[in-house]
């Protein structure tokens, strides 16, 4: 299978600050990663990075075969990125961000009728102004556009904060989902069991670097921490 | 490319739509900066009358600023821009996308300013035709020259006060020639209405051609 993004020695400046300091990174397609590492480690950068959304400079900079360095624009309508904030509307209500989102990617109403299926969007809810809903609810709104937007790489910055415990089980199906499909999913998080059950490799960053792969213990079953 | 246009402008309306901003905060500001004036020049009809274009284009400026500076801030918030760039949208069918829904949000502050003229500077008019194609101009040039700087100065801490600062003086000859092209259709002058008319259009072009260069700079890494 072939190498999603495929990284050596890239780095990332930000106000001249190498967020990103030389990384070296392979990912499969298909792969499912999890990006761990203290606050500031380039986990948010690289994200971007992947996405064609920063300008990196290094001797490989690859992602779904395209080369960021002269190719930043291509990539992007083939990934898919959710960020610490959801990119949503305030003043949209849900059935527009949604409308909005499947006319932006070309989806039709099947795909939208099954992401507001899959995160309970439906009937009065369609209706509610995107700025009156809770933090969790916005956030299932970004996730049902990410899975209208029908992406080959997933990349998602905290996927699971201010989500209840069933919208936190739906999203690791939905990207279990993804990987099934052949996507390619790539996520950061501080929450260490549900991270080790969703991630099939967990790939540590420090100082805008990835460390080198270090054993992860073994646990009983998914253990919510946050 | 037009269906992105399209798809930015209509997003936009949508929001105008639900929000409101610009009939409920955008609209009466202009009106009352109008009131403003008439306080200051001690409601004297024939100086109100007088100064009637200018005041109206000095007014529509602030609402092109204020529309301005909303249009990207919905963008701003949550990394909406990102989305619409990964989206795969050209830079530059946001760029026009936003700077059509912007004219036609300042047209509709237009008309409100155009009443407001009608009513508290008792103006009448002589040339409609003259009023409404350099009135169209000039609102097509302030949401292009808005457009442009709003998205220089999106996500800015210091948007607020950089907007202004950039767009006002930029807008200038737009100011100058919708003035004067206002005062022969209100009949305080007996210049060529028609040859500021055509000086508004060229800017108008220039701004679009402006545009059509800056849009994947400005939008690209924005």
């Amino acid at each position: 299978m072939g190498a999603a993004v495929a990284f050596e020695g890239v780095v990332a400046l930000l106000d001249r600050f190498p967020a990103l300091a030389g990384v070296d990174l392979s990912v499969h397609a298909g792969e499912m990663v999890c990006l761990r590492g203290p606050n500031g480690a380039g986990k948010s950068t690289l994200l971007r990075a992947c996405a064609g959304l920063v300008p990196v400079r290094g001797e490989r900079a690859e992602v779904l075969g395209f080369d960021l360095r002269a190719q930043r624009r291509s990539v992007r309508p083939h990934v898919g990125l959710l960020g610490h904030r959801s990119p949503l509307y305030g003043d949209l209500r849900v059935d527009d961000q949604l409308r909005h989102c499947a006319d932006v990617h070309r989806a039709g109403t099947p795909e939208v009728s099954a992401a507001i299926e899959r995160f309970a969007l439906g009937g009065r809810l369609g209706e509610v102004a995107i700025r009156r809903l809770s933090e969790g609810q916005q956030r299932r709104v970004a996730l049902a556009c990410l899975t209208i937007a029908r992406p080959r790489l997933w990349l998602l910055d905290e996927p699971h904060a201010g989500l209840d415990t069933p919208s936190r089980d739906a999203l690791d199906e939905l990207l279990a989902d993804a990987v099934t499909a052949g996507a390619t999913v790539m996520f950061a998080t501080h929450e260490t069991g549900r991270s080790r059950v969703a991630a099939a490799r967990q790939v540590m960053l420090a100082g805008g670097r990835v460390e080198p792969a270090a054993p992860v213990p073994p646990t009983d079953g998914p253990t919510d921490v946050a | 490319m037009w269906r992105e246009v399209w798809l930015v402008c209509r997003k936009d309306l949508i929001i105008e739509r639900r929000a409101r901003v610009t009939l409920v905060q955008i609209v009466p500001t202009v009106l009352l900066v109008l009131v403003v004036f008439a306080f200051a020049l001690d409601a004297n009809p024939s100086l109100l009358g007088a100064g009637a274009g200018g005041l109206f284009w000095v007014a529509v400026l602030f609402g092109a600023v204020l529309g301005a500076k909303r249009s990207f801030d919905i963008e701003a918030e949550g990394g909406n821009l990102d989305a619409l760039r990964l989206g795969g949208l050209m830079p530059a069918a946001i760029l026009w996308g936003k700077a059509a829904a912007l004219a036609l949000q300042l047209v509709l502050v237009g008309v409100f300013a155009a009443a407001g003229l009608l009513v508290l500077y008792s103006v009448t008019v002589h040339d409609w035709l003259l009023i409404v194609v350099a009135g169209l101009c000039g609102m097509a040039a302030f949401a292009i020259c808005g457009t442009l700087y709003g998205a220089m100065t999106v996500g800015l801490r210091s948007a607020d006060t950089l907007l202004p600062l950039l767009l006002i003086p930029v807008a200038a000859p737009v100011l100058l020639a919708g003035t004067r092209a206002f005062d022969v259709a209100l009949g305080t002058s007996a210049d060529q209405g028609w040859s500021w008319t055509a000086l508004l259009a060229v800017v108008l072009v220039t701004y679009i051609a402006v545009g059509w260069a800056a849009a994947g700079p400005l939008l690209e890494d924005a």
